[in-house]
């Protein structure tokens, strides 16, 4: 594994215009602000966070479905601004994502053949028999059945759509796959399944994730680096032992203790710091 | 999970799957349509008339505009005085209302299909685009439709008609005009509604253009609201034709177009009741008929009311 950084972000900032109604004026908030961080090629940088601290935005920008609104995006030395140069077929084949929602990212008029194959056709010139036996062979590489490929997203499980998203991200042998909490919809032996699928995949294909997340635990099995947000800024980064083992930032340590304890000492104390408060 | 080489799959069963699974799709869109038993019934009598259109020539016991000068204002055949050659009886000049109606059949379904042919793909086109592109286009589009949708819809017709000249080509027309706004604003909404999916946006990561987004992606998820508003629309179609026809504005005597013969009987109501009942029921009868159809194809399209 080579150390030369697949993703490099410098200074990322994006900022959203709130129109002023009747009765307030417009006012800008600012969703990511002037984050940094490199992504080594085969690894995986989680990134932590509560809801709404910029965690999506920050994946719709990468995946180039946003532009930002300044900084830098460099992916295997391409880079990225798509407010100033458009997307090339280049840009498309280095970056995919796989939604949280396995149940909305399906097309549910499309079958799961097509939903492979559509990438390939839209990026490449392949003819339809080499992107049929590369659906087929994606179809297998991610545990599902080559009947699969004439049915219809309806007729899958969550964990199966969720393979099947997967599938049709990896289809382009994309450098980078974004991963917007793909396992939070999903019950708990299924999330185990397809985080295994996901390691499984990584070790094959070489593919760096960027895994954004809210489940620690999730977070603790997958990651080599962790990245914790707050707000729209990173306040802490580092290795997953070091961030797992020594939080530097009080947010960080609030999320850590913030995982459900359920035994009668801490209910006890925690109803007592809230009498004294 | 490992091995990368794929089992020989075979084309042939390959492709049984995906049509099994098309199969599945339909058996359970007739299972929720069966549900409905007015639906059905809506159904065969669409049927029959279609079958009553196609085969007007042979069904039909007498030419549709043939005058018979020895029977002006026969009653039906089970009436004091009517003949059982003239079925139904025969109008002011001796043609066979029976036969007009069976030939009117064909008139009636050629202004459905053709109407909401004109008025479903072009509030398709505009309404997609108005849904898709948002912003000051939208609003134009929006705004241009809400015009028209404050006009009485027959009144607006009429003057369509006036503008164009009468005839049954210019009426139809005016109406697909006039029906146009309902299938912009509803394919808007519906695009709105799908545009912002997660599967959408997968579409427009994996590279689909604009074009294909829209049509090919968005379009298919958007066309059930669509289909009930086309057939609801059909039966509104023939009752607008009929109304412009009525009021000498649509298709021209002596075309057997029901609403024509309406407005022909008008001086006969007292004296000849059947000149002006029968039109009128073949009107009513294929109306409802559609009208439980579109019914049924809500219940049976729309997942909001489907019970899972």
């Amino acid at each position: 594994m080579s150390q030369q950084p697949i993703l490099k972000v410098r200074d990322l900032y994006r900022t959203y215009e709130i129109k002023g109604g009747l009765f307030r004026p417009a006012s800008t908030l600012t969703a990511v602000k002037g984050v940094n961080f490199d992504v080594e090629r085969g690894t995986t940088l989680a990134v932590v966070g509560e809801s709404g601290c910029g965690k999506s935005t920050l994946a719709r920008m990468l995946t180039m479905i946003d532009a930002q609104s300044s900084g830098t995006i460099e992916v295997d030395g391409l880079p990225i601004d798509i407010s100033k140069t458009g997307i090339s077929k280049d840009m498309r084949q280095k970056v995919q994502i796989v939604f949280q929602n396995p149940y909305g990212s399906l097309n549910p008029r499309q079958k799961i053949g097509h939903v492979l194959e559509e990438p390939l056709l839209l990026n490449t010139n392949m003819p339809a028999a080499e992107r049929r036996d590369l659906a087929l062979d994606m179809l297998q590489k991610v545990g599902l059945q080559p009947e699969h490929y004439g049915r219809y997203p309806h007729m899958f499980s969550g964990g199966q759509r969720q393979r099947i998203a997967i599938a049709r991200a990896i289809m382009m042998k994309p450098k980078l796959l974004v991963l917007d909490e793909p396992v939070s919809a999903l019950d708990l032996s299924v999330q185990a399944q397809i985080l295994n699928l996901l390691k499984d995949l990584q070790d094959e294909m070489g593919l760096t994730y960027v895994f954004i997340s809210h489940d620690l635990s999730v977070v603790r099995y997958l990651a080599d680096k962790v990245m914790v947000m707050y707000f729209g800024e990173v306040v802490e980064y580092g290795t997953r032992d070091e961030v797992f083992g020594n939080p530097q930032h009080s947010y960080t340590k609030t999320l850590f203790a913030a995982t459900p304890n359920a035994d009668v000492e801490s209910i006890r104390k925690r109803i007592a710091a809230k009498n004294a408060a | 999970m490992t091995n990368s080489s794929p089992a020989p799959v075979s084309t042939a069963k390959l492709e049984a799957e995906s049509r099994s699974a098309t199969k599945a799709q339909l058996i359970e869109f007739w299972y929720y349509f069966s549900q409905n038993k007015g639906a059905v019934i809506g159904l065969v009598v669409f049927m029959a008339l279609v079958i009553m259109a196609v085969f007007a020539p042979l069904i039909a016991p007498h030419d549709p505009t043939f005058q018979y000068r020895d029977s002006f204002l026969v009653p039906p055949a089970w009436e004091d005085g009517g003949k059982a050659t003239f079925l139904l009886g025969t109008d002011a000049v001796g043609r066979d209302i029976l036969s007009r109606l069976i030939y009117g059949a064909q008139f009636s379904l050629f202004i459905g299909v053709v109407v909401v042919s004109i008025a479903l793909v072009g509030g398709i086109v505009i309404g997609l685009v108005a849904g898709y592109m948002r912003g000051s286009v939208d609003t134009f589009i929006m705004r241009l439709m809400d015009i028209i949708l404050a006009f009485p819809s027959l009144l607006l017709a009429l003057v369509l008609v006036a503008i164009l000249g009468p005839g049954l080509m210019n009426a139809m027309i005016a109406i697909a005009i006039v029906l146009q706004p309902h299938f912009v604003r509803l394919t808007r909404a519906a695009v709105m509604a799908e545009r912002g999916r997660d599967y959408v946006v997968a579409a427009r990561v994996a590279g689909a253009g604009h074009m294909r987004l829209m049509f090919k992606t968005i379009l298919p998820n958007c066309l059930a609201p669509l289909i009930v508003q086309a057939t609801l629309s059909f039966s509104n179609a023939i009752l607008d034709a009929a109304a412009l026809g009525f009021l000498g504005m649509g298709a021209q005597p002596p075309t057997p177009e029901w609403g024509t013969m309406l407005a022909e009987a008008r001086e006969f109501i007292l004296r000849a009741w059947w000149v002006v009942t029968f039109p009128g029921l073949a009107i009513l009868v294929t109306v409802l008929a559609i009208n439980l159809v579109g019914d049924g194809l809500r219940d049976a399209l729309d997942p909001k009311l489907k019970r899972s």
